[in-house]
């Protein structure tokens, strides 16, 4: 919890542990599904009386499921605090899954799921995150699943889901804004005290080990403008020692004002792309760091070019002391403005909670910034980076050759 | 309860420069950081045939350098701030913004000064803007709603320049010059065209005094003639249906709609929270957002039922009159035409009925609290402030709540019949083929 006074409002940002990796082997993108029809009826309220609570105070209530964690988050005003603290404990904690609701929104996740087939962008990142992380891992699986999996999906998989995996010990709270923490906590103890499941253990999600050899695929979508460039490595654990040393290499490499080196040169100098630039995801196995960028068919085998040599010097040279200094500062100094929002906070509180980095994480952080050597980052570049060992996927107007 | 963002316009600092430059200040003192806006009065409706998407692509090479910021000396002025910088240019505005940490400031002013008096437009650069923003162009055409939005708006207008994308025509994109580039930027970006905007935690007069100090010596020019077309009003309905490889069906309808100093706006945007959900007003911040919009007619009528999975409104707070969009994704096995027959059975039915006294109060109560959503970091605040001095005057800030709150149902009922007759209205199709 934490108090603001900037706005007459609150963020609530609620995360249970129970993201796509939850998902039954055999049917990904059960908890996405749940993640559309967990507010659309409960024990004591109907779908149309919740829509009515949320829409009267201007509420739009925000699902979203990532690899490990299905999170509730919405923005209320400071008065509305404690009613809607109850209905979304209650959509939480006794979500009934009516039937024609779940009908309903499995229609719109299938649409949703036509919609990316159609989506360069969509189908590169998923085919990509499906060879990095093969054989059915859990990292690899899509998140909305399939539209037959999602046909075949029915009440009794959510509510099943939901009472393996959702209780109040998975459950964390976020709330930041114009409310005082005692009466937040009296709010939270009123709406969740009552619940008791215990808390599951955690799923075991398998360690992966880095690619030891190039691989390339292409899904030709000729009705498209433009590619979509993908192209990636699986790296470290968030808690892995390396974790700020390899950060800060990514940020130098594909994040540094206008994308680091990545846009200098393919954006800046070559001009072959309005986008690109590269993420680092460490997570709690291995997690990708994926270089994206959108460009014409004609392109494509240039763009690969350059970000192979990009890569290549990286990983060779190394950074310079003049691109860690500047990274560092810029990441040190970006600090009050992630965590200016109410919303901003509380997503940065659920990140910390999430990693077990601790309430001072905020304070604590430059210096871990600080600490790193250009060594350690050029260490990380070397052990990460190689086009040899890249995997690479190309989705547009574009056939190999 | 703590102090609203939302200042009225009386306390907000305003000056004039000697050389027509507008500023507004506005102190906030929240957190460590400063925001600094430039806002230019130009957009893509102030362009004509031959040269659409210049002033977007002015915005790009305005990104590249000055007499006083060598291009590779661009990246890290505000970096080393750990601040964030970026532009945007829509219809009636070109914007350029700067939020860091509030010892920023004076290098905030002065890469916005650098950039209304000294870019450099140099050839190579012109060159690599051409591919990047074509590369912007196809890449918004992989999108087949954005496709079928650029088709829409390019139907509903046949005179006025709001019809073409900002982005501007392919052709037009391959053929401009790099005369074509500085001509315009030497046209529009002058002091007397702008406005200034900084907002954060800073001494009003401290900044004023560096505003004056980086700017005060640009000269002011001849104002650059305005646009005079209006748009002919539409005499019946327009249709455009696309047909191209995909895999999902859109329906997408325009409507001609009042222009932000008509009071015509507010009753509108009351009705369209009461179709789509109240998606505020704010759009820097309201496309980050979706609506509350569960207990919206359309929704209701659309997505409740499994016709659509998702349906989107749109009212712009624009300089001249813009045009109203409702958006709808049409679900998988949901004919076109079936979800086209229920959309305008909706809209039939509150042109002849209006709405109701419960949906009045639940839209004013939607719309207000997104007022305050809206305005909840200093770059938001700063961005409401610069968009409306632009488009209108910034006192349309504080007539905003009243405004939205005085409107009344019969307003709403003269709106819809008004605004959602068939013959202002262009409906567009975009229908899926299969591959190949």
């Amino acid at each position: 919890m934490k108090q603001t006074r900037t706005t007459p409002a609150v963020a609530i940002n609620l995360a249970m542990r129970s993201g796509s990796i939850t998902d039954p082997a055999d049917t990904p993108g059960a908890a996405y599904l749940m993640s559309r029809v967990i507010d659309r009826g409960t024990a004591t309220r109907s779908a149309d009386q919740i829509a009515e609570e949320l829409d009267g105070r201007g509420i739009a209530l925000s699902l979203t499921v990532t690899r490990h964690l299905f999170s509730l988050v919405c923005t209320c005003l400071a008065e509305d605090f404690a009613a809607v603290m109850d209905l979304i404990a209650e959509v939480l904690i006794a979500p009934t899954f009516p039937d024609p609701e779940l009908v309903a929104r499995k229609r719109e996740v299938v649409t949703s799921i036509r919609q990316d087939d159609d989506n360069p962008a969509v189908r590169a990142t998923e085919a990509l995150m499906a060879m990095l992380y093969a054989d059915g891992h859990p990292y690899g699986r899509p998140t909305k699943g399939t539209v037959d999996i999602v046909e075949a999906l029915d009440r009794e998989a959510l509510a099943s889901l939901h009472r393996r995996r959702f209780a109040p010990g998975a459950l964390t709270a976020a709330v930041v804004g114009d409310v005082d923490p005692g009466f937040a906590g009296e709010v939270a103890e009123r709406a969740f005290g009552g619940w008791k499941t215990l808390a599951p253990a955690p799923v075991q999600v398998s360690r992966v080990q880095p690619a030891t050899s190039r691989r390339l695929r292409v899904m030709p979508m000729m009705n498209k403008a433009q590619a979509d460039v993908a192209y990636g490595f699986t790296t470290i654990v968030r808690s892995d020692p390396s974790y700020y040393a390899l950060w800060l290499m990514n940020h130098v490499f594909g994040q540094y004002s206008m994308c680091g080196r990545l846009g200098d040169n393919i954006r800046e100098k070559q001009g072959m792309a309005y986008y690109v630039y590269s993420a680092l995801d460490a997570n709690v196995v291995e997690g990708p760091l994926f270089i994206r960028a959108g460009v014409s068919g004609s392109n494509v085998d240039k763009a690969i070019a350059a970000i192979d040599d990009e890569v290549a010097k990286i990983a060779q040279d190394g950074v310079t002391q003049k691109e860690l200094d500047d990274s560092r500062q810029y990441l040190i100094h970006a600090m009050p403005r992630s965590l200016e929002t109410n919303a901003g906070i509380a997503t940065f509180l659920q990140n910390t909670e999430f990693f077990g980095l601790g309430l001072d994480y905020d304070l604590r952080l430059p210096d871990l910034l600080r600490a790193v050597t250009r060594d350690e980052v050029n260490a990380a570049a070397r052990k990460h980076l190689d086009p040899a060992r890249a995997t690479v996927v190309v989705a547009g107007p574009y056939e190999s050759h | 309860m703590g102090s609203s963002a939302a200042q009225p316009a009386a306390a907000i600092r305003r000056a004039t420069l000697d050389n027509g430059l507008k500023v507004l200040i506005q102190e906030e003192h929240t957190a460590p950081l400063a925001s600094v806006w430039c806002w230019y009065k130009v957009g893509s409706k102030d362009e004509r045939p031959g040269v659409t998407g210049v002033s977007h692509w002015v915005e790009h090479m305005n990104f590249r350098g000055t007499t006083n910021i060598p291009r590779d000396q661009v990246k890290g002025i505000i970096e080393q701030f750990g601040g964030s910088w970026n532009g945007y240019t829509w219809i009636d505005q070109t914007a350029y913004l700067e939020t860091a940490t509030r010892d920023a400031l004076d290098r905030m002013l002065f890469i916005e000064s650098e950039r209304m008096a000294n870019c450099l437009y140099h050839p190579d650069d012109c060159e690599a803007e051409r591919t990047i923003i074509m590369s912007e162009l196809q890449g918004g055409e992989n999108d087949p709603d954005q496709f079928l939005d650029q088709e829409v708006i390019a139907t509903a207008f046949k005179a006025h320049p709001y019809r073409h994308p900002t982005i501007g025509w392919l052709t037009d994109l391959q053929t401009m010059t790099r005369d074509d580039l500085s001509d315009h930027y030497k046209r529009y970006y002058i002091p007397n065209n702008a406005t200034l905007v900084i907002v954060g935690d800073v001494d009003g007069d401290a900044a004023l005094r560096l505003a004056e100090r980086h700017f005060g010596k640009i000269p002011g020019e001849n104002r650059p003639p305005r646009l005079t077309t209006r748009e002919p009003e539409q005499t019946g309905e327009r249709r455009v249906v696309v047909r191209k490889e995909g895999t999902t069906a859109y329906l997408k309808v325009a409507f001609h709609a009042p222009a932000i100093h008509d009071r015509a706006f507010y009753p509108l945007l009351v009705l369209d929270a009461v179709l789509t959900g109240a998606n505020g007003l704010n759009l820097w911040a309201s496309f980050r957002v979706p609506p509350p919009q569960r207990s919206a007619r359309l929704y209701r009528s659309l997505v409740e039922r499994g016709l659509a999975s998702a349906v989107a409104g749109s009212v712009m707070p624009t300089e001249q009159p813009f045009v109203y969009v409702i958006s709808t994704t049409v679900a998988s096995g949901t004919p076109l035409a079936t979800a086209e027959a229920v959309l305008y059975e909706e809209l039939d039915r509150v042109a002849r009925e209006g709405i109701t006294d419960a949906e009045l109060s639940r839209a004013r109560a939607q719309l207000t609290a997104r007022l305050v959503f809206e305005n909840d970091s200093i770059t938001n605040i700063a961005h409401q402030i610069g968009y409306f001095e632009t488009i209108a005057s910034v006192h349309v800030l504080d007539e905003l709540r009243p405004a939205i709150s005085s409107v009344r149902l019969d307003e709403v009922a003269d709106a819809a019949r008004a605004v959602l007759a068939p013959a202002n209205r262009t409906t567009g199709w975009f229908e899926p083929l299969p591959p190949g």
